[in-house]
C-alpha cells in the first residue's frame, strides 16, 4: 500500500489511483490538531496549482490549512464531513478522505516523500 | 515604595542555591559596552509621597463637576452609580487575567457572556465580541472585516461620522489599499441622494457606514438608507451607534445593518480624560468565524454543569497568525463588566428614562434658543441629546464669555468641519440640571 | 450560576434618578415616528442588592494576582500597587473631559508627557506617543508609521522577517499593516535566531526588508546574545529593527532596547509597568522611537513649552491617528506612579525578576525537560514530554496545578517546544511562594506515577471540572 502513497512537508498524503489522486491529512497531522469540529472544503471543480491552499480544518486549539499536494482539477470533495469531521481523524487515510483530484502532472508526485522519508521528516522538524 | 519582595540575605540564599556568585553573572549575556546604563530617574517616592505628589498634579486640572459642562462629542457624562465603582475595585476582577483558563476564570467568563447578551439586546444583532478598545477603532476594525468577507475595498463614510473615527479608520485601511470616499451632509443629516448615486455607480460592492444619531446629534434617515441598500445585497451596511439612545430609538437590526459598533463609554464608565472607553462590536451570525476579538460561549464540564469558555479562538491571533480575523489580544474586560453592571444597576425602565431626560432637556434647551436673535440652532432635523448652534457673532468671544461664567458651553466644530466654523457642538445629559441650561440662555441672551 | 437574565424578575429594580423637571414634549414630536422604539430589549431587572450580589459571587469564582502567584510566561503577573488604584479614582483625574482646554488640563498632559519622557530614558530613544490601547494596538502603530517611513522615501519594502516563536500577534500586526511576513526559523539549539538564516534572507530579499520584529530575550526566555551582530546586518540593509517589549521585564534598567539597534520599540504598560490586567483589559502599548520615525507617530502627541504642556497635532507625515483621544489616561496614569515609586531602583526589577525565575528553573532542572537553558532570563520553558505517556501533559499539569490552588502557567506557547510550560515568577515572589510551586509541580509528577486518572480529570477540587470546549465549538451558544 505503502508504495501508492505520498506525503507532503504540510501533512497531506496522497494516494494514487491512474490519473486520480486521493487527498487528505495524514494521522500525525490529526494527532497535532486534536477534537475537529469544522472543515472548509475545497471548491468543487476549481483547477489548482501544487501548493495553493484549498480547505481549512479547524479544531479546538488550532486551525490547519490544506494544501493541495499537485496540480490539477478537483473531482470530488468527500461531502460527509459537513456532517461529520471528527471522521477525519477517526480515520484519516480511509473514510476521512477530503478530496479527490485530477493530476495534470503526475511527475509532481516524484516531489513528495514516501512514508520512511515523511516519519524521518517529522522527528527532524519535531 | 519598590514594592520588591526580597531582603539581601534572600538573594544571597538563592545565587547559593544556584551556585553563582553575584546576580551581575546572569546577565552576562548582555554585551558590556551597553549593560548598565546612566538611566536619569529620580529616587523612588514613597507612598505617601507618592499621593501627595499626584495630588498636587491633579491639582492642575479643573473637573467637569467644577462647570456647567456641555461638552460631549464621542465622549458623555453620564451618573455613575456607586455599586459599580464598588464592583470594580473587587480585586479578583481587576487582578485577574484573559481567562483561558476557564476553570478558574468563570467570574470573568460569565460577565463578558452578560456583557455580549447585552450587546446583542441592545444592537439587535445575533453576536457579540467580548469588547474592543473603543468606538473608533472597534469601526476600523468593521471595515477591515467587512473587507475581507466580500473582497470589498470601497468604502462610503459618511461626513457625519465622528471626525475622529473617520481618521482611525483611514489610518487602519492604509495597511490594506481599501478606498474612502466621504459623502456629505444636508441639514445635519447624510445626503441619501448621494448615497443613491453613488450605489448605482459602483453597482453596490460597497460598504456604507453611517453614524445614528451622527456626530451632529441628529436622527439619520436609516430606513430610507435601508431601502436603497436592499437592492445591493452585496453591500455592507455599518452602523455606528450611540448605545444610550437606544433607550428610545429602534436598534439597527431594525433598518438593516450588518455590523454595529460603538462607544461603550455610556454605561458606567468615567470620563477619565480619553480613555480606556469601551468599543463593541455585533454582527450576524453568518459572520462568527470573521468577527475579530474573543468570544465567550456557553457549553458544560465532564460532570454536565452549565459552565463559560472562550471559544473559536482559532479566529484569533494566537492561533491563526497572520491569517487571524485581527490582532486584538488585549481588550477592554474591565470597562465591558463597568457597563454589565450599570445597565444590571439601571434595568430595562431606566435606560429608557435616562435617554429620556437627555432628550427632553436638549429640546427644552433648543427651544430656549429658537427666539434668540443672534444665535440658532444650525440645522432643524431630528436630534438626540446633541445639537449644533450656531452664531453670526464671533464665536470665539462667545466661547470665552462662557468660560468666565463656569460653563464649558461645547465643542467648537471649525477645526474639523470649515463649513461650520460658527458653531459649536453642545450636548446635554441627565448631569445637566435645567438650572444649568437656564443660565446657558442667560449668557446667550445677554450678547 | 444563573446568569443575570435568569435572575431578572419584572419589576424589581429599584433604581432612582430625577425627573426631566420639565413639561415633556411628546415622542412622536422629537423623534421620526420610524425609529420610535416600541418594544422592549431585554436589560435585565434586580434590584441593587441582588445585582450586587451576583457580581460579587461571580468574582469569586476567579483567580487573580491579589489570590496567589501567577506564573503566567510572557504575561509578567506582577503585583498591582493599591495606591496606584486609590490615586486613578481621584475625581481629579477620572472626572476630566478629553475635550476641557489645555488649560484646565495641564494635570493630565504632565502625567503623559512625564511617564512619555521617563519611558523615553528607559528605552534609550527620542519620541514617544502613549495612544495605543494594547501591545498588539502599539505593534499595528509602529508597523503603520514604518510603512509611511519607506513610502515617504520612496522604497517599497514590503515586508517583515518575524522569528517562529514570536507571539501570535506580531504575525497578526504585519498582516493588517499589509506587510507579507518571513518567519524565520529559531536555531534548533540556542532557540534564538539564526544569524546565518537571516543573512540568507536578506540576501534573498534585500531591498524588500522593512523590518525585523524581535522580542529580546525572546519568547522562550532567552536572551537574543547576537543583538548588535543582527542590527548591524539589518541596518546595513537600510531596513528597521522592531522591538516588541513584551518581556521587557528582564532587562529594564540593565539594557536599553535603543542601545541594542532598536529603532522601534513597543511596551506593555500592563505587563512591565504593574497596571491590572483586569480580566482581560484594559491595557496600554505605548510606542517609543528613534528620532527620524517621529513626523510618523499618530496625533496628537504632548509636548511640553516652558511650563506649559500642550497638545500637538503638527506631526508632518503623521499615520493618523489610532483611536479616540489620547491613550488609555487611567492606565498611563497608574504606570506613571508605579514608575515615581520605582525610581531609581528600577534595576532591581530585572534583576529580583531574573534571579527568580532561575532559581525556580534550578530547582526545576531535575524534573523536567529544559531544552533551551543557556541566557535564560526572566521565564523559561519546561517541557512535559517525557511524561506524556503517564498523562501529565501540559494541558493535565496546568489543570492540576489549579487543585493546588496556583494558577496554571502558560501552556503551549512557544510552539516550537512540545508540550511547553512557560514560567515567568515576576520580582514580586518571595522564596517560599517559589518553593511551594516547585513542591507542587514535583507532587504532580508523582501522582502522574502512581494516580495518572487525577491528573487527567483535573481540576478535581472545583466547582467547575474539565470544560467541553468541543461542544462550544459545534453548538454554539454566545449569548442568552
Amino acid at each position: 500500500m505503502e508504495k501508492y502513497i505520498k506525503f507532503t512537508k504540510t501533512y497531506e498524503y496522497i494516494i494514487t489511483d491512474g490519473n486520480a489522486g486521493i487527498v487528505g491529512i495524514s494521522r500525525e497531522a490529526c494527532d497535532k490538531l486534536g477534537d475537529i469540529y469544522l472543515i472548509e472544503l475545497p471548491e468543487l471543480g476549481k483547477e489548482v496549482k501544487k501548493n495553493d491552499e484549498v480547505g481549512v480544518i479547524e479544531s479546538v486549539k488550532s486551525a490547519f490549512d490544506i494544501f493541495t499536494p499537485v496540480s490539477g482539477k478537483i473531482i470530488e470533495i468527500n461531502r460527509l464531513l459537513g456532517e461529520k469531521p471528527e471522521l477525519v481523524s477517526e480515520d484519516p487515510m480511509g473514510k476521512g478522505w477530503i478530496f479527490k483530484i485530477d493530476m495534470i502532472d503526475k511527475t509532481e508526485l516524484n516531489d513528495l516523500m514516501d512514508y520512511e522519508e515523511f516519519k524521518k521528516f517529522i522527528n527532524e522538524a519535531g | 515604595m519598590s514594592y520588591f519582595v526580597h531582603s539581601d540575605e534572600n538573594r544571597k540564599e538563592m545565587l547559593k542555591t544556584i551556585g553563582i556568585g553575584s546576580i551581575e553573572e546572569l546577565f552576562d549575556c548582555i554585551p558590556e559596552n551597553i549593560c548598565n546604563p546612566e538611566i536619569e530617574l529620580d529616587k523612588p517616592l514613597d507612598e505617601k509621597s507618592l499621593k501627595e505628589e499626584l495630588c498636587v498634579i491633579g491639582g492642575k486640572n479643573k473637573m467637569i463637576k467644577n462647570f456647567f459642562s456641555f461638552i460631549g462629542g464621542g465622549a458623555y457624562n453620564h451618573y455613575i452609580p456607586g455599586a459599580v465603582k464598588s464592583i470594580l475595585g473587587i480585586s479578583q476582577f481587576y487582578t485577574s487575567y484573559t481567562p483561558y483558563q476557564a476553570e478558574i476564570s468563570q467570574g470573568t467568563l460569565q460577565y463578558m457572556f452578560e456583557f455580549q447578551s447585552l450587546i446583542c439586546r441592545i444592537t439587535g444583532m445575533d453576536i457579540s465580541n467580548a469588547s474592543m478598545y473603543d468606538g473608533a477603532s472597534s469601526l476600523a476594525e468593521a471595515i477591515l472585516m467587512a473587507g475581507k468577507i466580500n473582497g470589498n475595498k470601497k468604502v462610503l463614510l459618511s461626513a457625519a461620522v465622528n471626525p475622529q473615527y473617520r481618521e482611525v479608520c483611514r489610518t487602519y485601511c492604509s495597511g490594506q489599499n481599501i478606498d474612502i470616499k466621504e459623502v456629505g451632509y444636508k441639514n445635519g443629516k447624510t445626503d441619501i441622494n448621494l448615497i443613491r448615486d453613488e450605489m448605482d455607480e459602483m453597482a453596490g460592492s460597497v460598504i456604507i457606514i453611517i453614524q445614528n444619531p451622527n456626530f451632529f446629534g441628529c436622527f439619520e434617515d436609516v430606513y430610507e438608507l435601508h431601502d436603497i441598500l436592499k437592492k445591493y445585497p452585496e453591500c455592507f451596511f455599518i452602523a455606528v451607534i450611540n448605545p444610550m439612545s437606544i433607550g428610545l430609538i429602534k436598534r439597527p437590526s431594525d433598518y438593516g445593518a450588518d455590523i454595529v459598533v460603538g462607544e461603550g463609554q455610556v454605561f458606567g464608565n468615567a470620563l477619565s480624560f480619553g480613555g480606556p472607553y469601551l468599543g463593541f462590536f455585533a454582527t450576524k451570525k453568518d459572520y462568527l468565524r470573521q468577527i475579530p476579538g474573543r468570544i465567550v460561549g456557553q457549553t458544560v464540564d465532564t460532570d454536565g454543569n452549565k459552565t463559560f469558555v472562550l471559544t473559536f479562538q482559532n479566529r484569533e491571533q494566537h492561533i491563526r497568525k497572520y491569517k487571524a480575523t485581527s490582532n486584538i489580544c488585549t481588550n477592554h474586560s474591565l470597562n465591558a463588566l463597568a457597563a454589565t453592571v450599570y445597565l444590571s444597576i439601571i434595568g430595562e425602565n431606566g435606560l429608557r428614562h435616562i435617554s429620556n431626560i437627555c432628550l427632553q432637556r436638549a429640546h427644552y434647551f433648543a427651544e430656549k434658543i429658537k427666539p434668540l436673535d443672534k444665535f440658532q440652532l444650525k440645522f432643524n432635523s431630528g436630534f438626540f441629546n446633541e445639537f449644533v448652534l450656531s452664531s453670526r457673532l464671533n464665536i470665539r468671544d462667545v466661547i470665552d464669555r462662557f468660560y468666565k461664567n463656569k460653563i464649558l458651553p461645547g465643542i467648537y466644530l471649525g477645526d474639523n468641519y470649515p463649513e461650520l466654523r460658527d458653531c459649536i457642538l453642545v450636548s446635554i445629559t441627565e448631569m445637566n440640571s435645567i438650572e444649568s441650561i437656564n443660565k446657558y440662555t442667560e449668557v446667550l441672551k445677554s450678547f | 450560576m444563573k446568569t443575570i437574565f435568569q435572575k431578572s424578575k419584572k419589576g424589581s429594580n429599584n433604581f432612582k434618578i430625577e425627573e426631566t423637571g420639565i413639561n415633556e414634549f411628546d415622542l412622536s414630536e422629537l423623534i421620526p415616528s420610524e425609529l420610535l422604539r416600541e418594544y422592549e430589549i431585554g436589560i435585565p431587572e434586580l434590584s441593587e442588592n441582588e445585582v450586587v450580589r451576583h457580581f460579587t459571587n461571580l468574582s469569586v469564582k476567579n483567580y487573580g494576582v491579589d489570590n496567589g502567584i501567577y506564573p503566567l510566561g510572557s504575561c509578567t503577573m506582577k503585583y498591582n500597587p493599591k495606591i496606584n488604584e486609590e490615586i486613578s479614582n481621584f475625581n481629579c483625574f477620572a472626572d476630566i473631559h478629553p475635550f476641557q482646554r489645555e488649560e484646565d488640563i495641564q494635570g493630565c498632559l504632565h502625567v503623559i508627557f512625564g511617564l512619555g519622557e521617563m519611558l523615553k530614558k528607559i528605552v534609550g530613544l527620542d519620541a514617544v506617543t502613549l495612544q495605543p490601547s494594547a501591545g498588539a494596538h502599539g505593534e499595528l502603530c509602529g508597523l503603520l508609521t514604518v510603512k509611511k517611513y519607506f513610502d515617504e522615501k520612496k522604497e517599497k519594502r514590503n515586508i517583515a522577517i518575524i522569528p517562529d516563536s514570536a507571539h501570535g500577534t506580531n504575525f497578526a500586526s504585519a498582516s493588517m499593516a499589509g506587510f507579507e511576513v518571513i518567519e524565520i526559523k529559531s536555531d534548533r539549539d540556542t532557540g534564538t535566531i539564526d544569524v546565518g538564516l537571516l543573512e540568507n534572507i536578506i540576501n534573498k530579499e534585500f531591498d524588500k526588508i522593512a523590518i525585523i520584529m524581535i522580542t529580546n530575550p525572546n519568547t522562550l526566555g532567552i536572551f537574543e546574545k547576537d543583538i548588535l551582530k543582527i542590527s548591524e546586518i539589518i541596518h546595513k540593509n537600510k531596513s528597521l529593527l522592531y522591538y516588541d517589549g513584551a518581556n521587557l521585564n528582564a532587562i529594564i534598567g540593565k539594557v536599553r532596547p535603543g542601545d541594542m539597534g532598536f529603532d522601534i520599540v513597543h511596551l506593555n504598560l500592563h505587563k512591565t509597568f504593574s497596571t491590572p490586567h483586569g480580566g482581560g483589559g484594559p491595557g496600554s502599548g505605548p510606542i517609543i522611537v528613534k528620532k527620524e520615525l517621529k513626523e510618523f507617530l499618530p496625533v496628537p502627541v504632548v509636548e511640553k513649552n516652558a511650563n506649559r504642556y500642550f497638545l500637538n497635532y503638527n506631526l508632518k507625515n503623521s499615520i493618523g491617528r489610532m483611536k479616540s483621544f489620547y491613550g488609555n489616561f487611567s492606565v498611563i496614569l497608574k504606570a506613571y506612579c508605579y514608575l515615581l515609586s520605582i525610581g531609581n531602583n528600577l534595576k532591581i526589577i530585572a534583576e529580583d525578576a531574573v534571579l527568580n525565575s532561575n532559581y525556580l528553573k534550578y530547582k526545576l532542572k531535575d524534573f523536567f525537560d529544559i531544552p533551551y537553558k543557556k541566557n535564560s532570563m526572566h521565564e523559561f520553558v519546561i517541557s512535559a514530554k517525557n511524561y506524556k505517556q503517564t498523562g501529565a501533559t501540559a494541558l493535565n499539569i496546568a489543570k492540576r496545578l489549579i487543585d493546588y490552588g496556583i494558577h496554571p502557567p502558560t501552556v503551549y506557547f512557544p510552539s516550537v517546544v512540545d508540550e511547553a510550560i512557560m514560567i515567568e515568577p515576576t520580582e514580586t515572589e518571595n522564596i517560599d511562594r517559589l518553593d511551594y510551586l516547585v513542591d507542587v509541580l514535583k507532587k504532580i509528577l508523582n501522582e502522574a506515577k502512581n494516580n495518572p486518572d487525577i491528573l487527567k480529570t483535573a481540576p478535581v477540587e472545583k466547582d467547575i471540572k474539565r470544560v467541553n470546549e468541543l461542544k462550544a465549538l459545534k453548538e454554539p451558544i454566545l449569548k442568552q
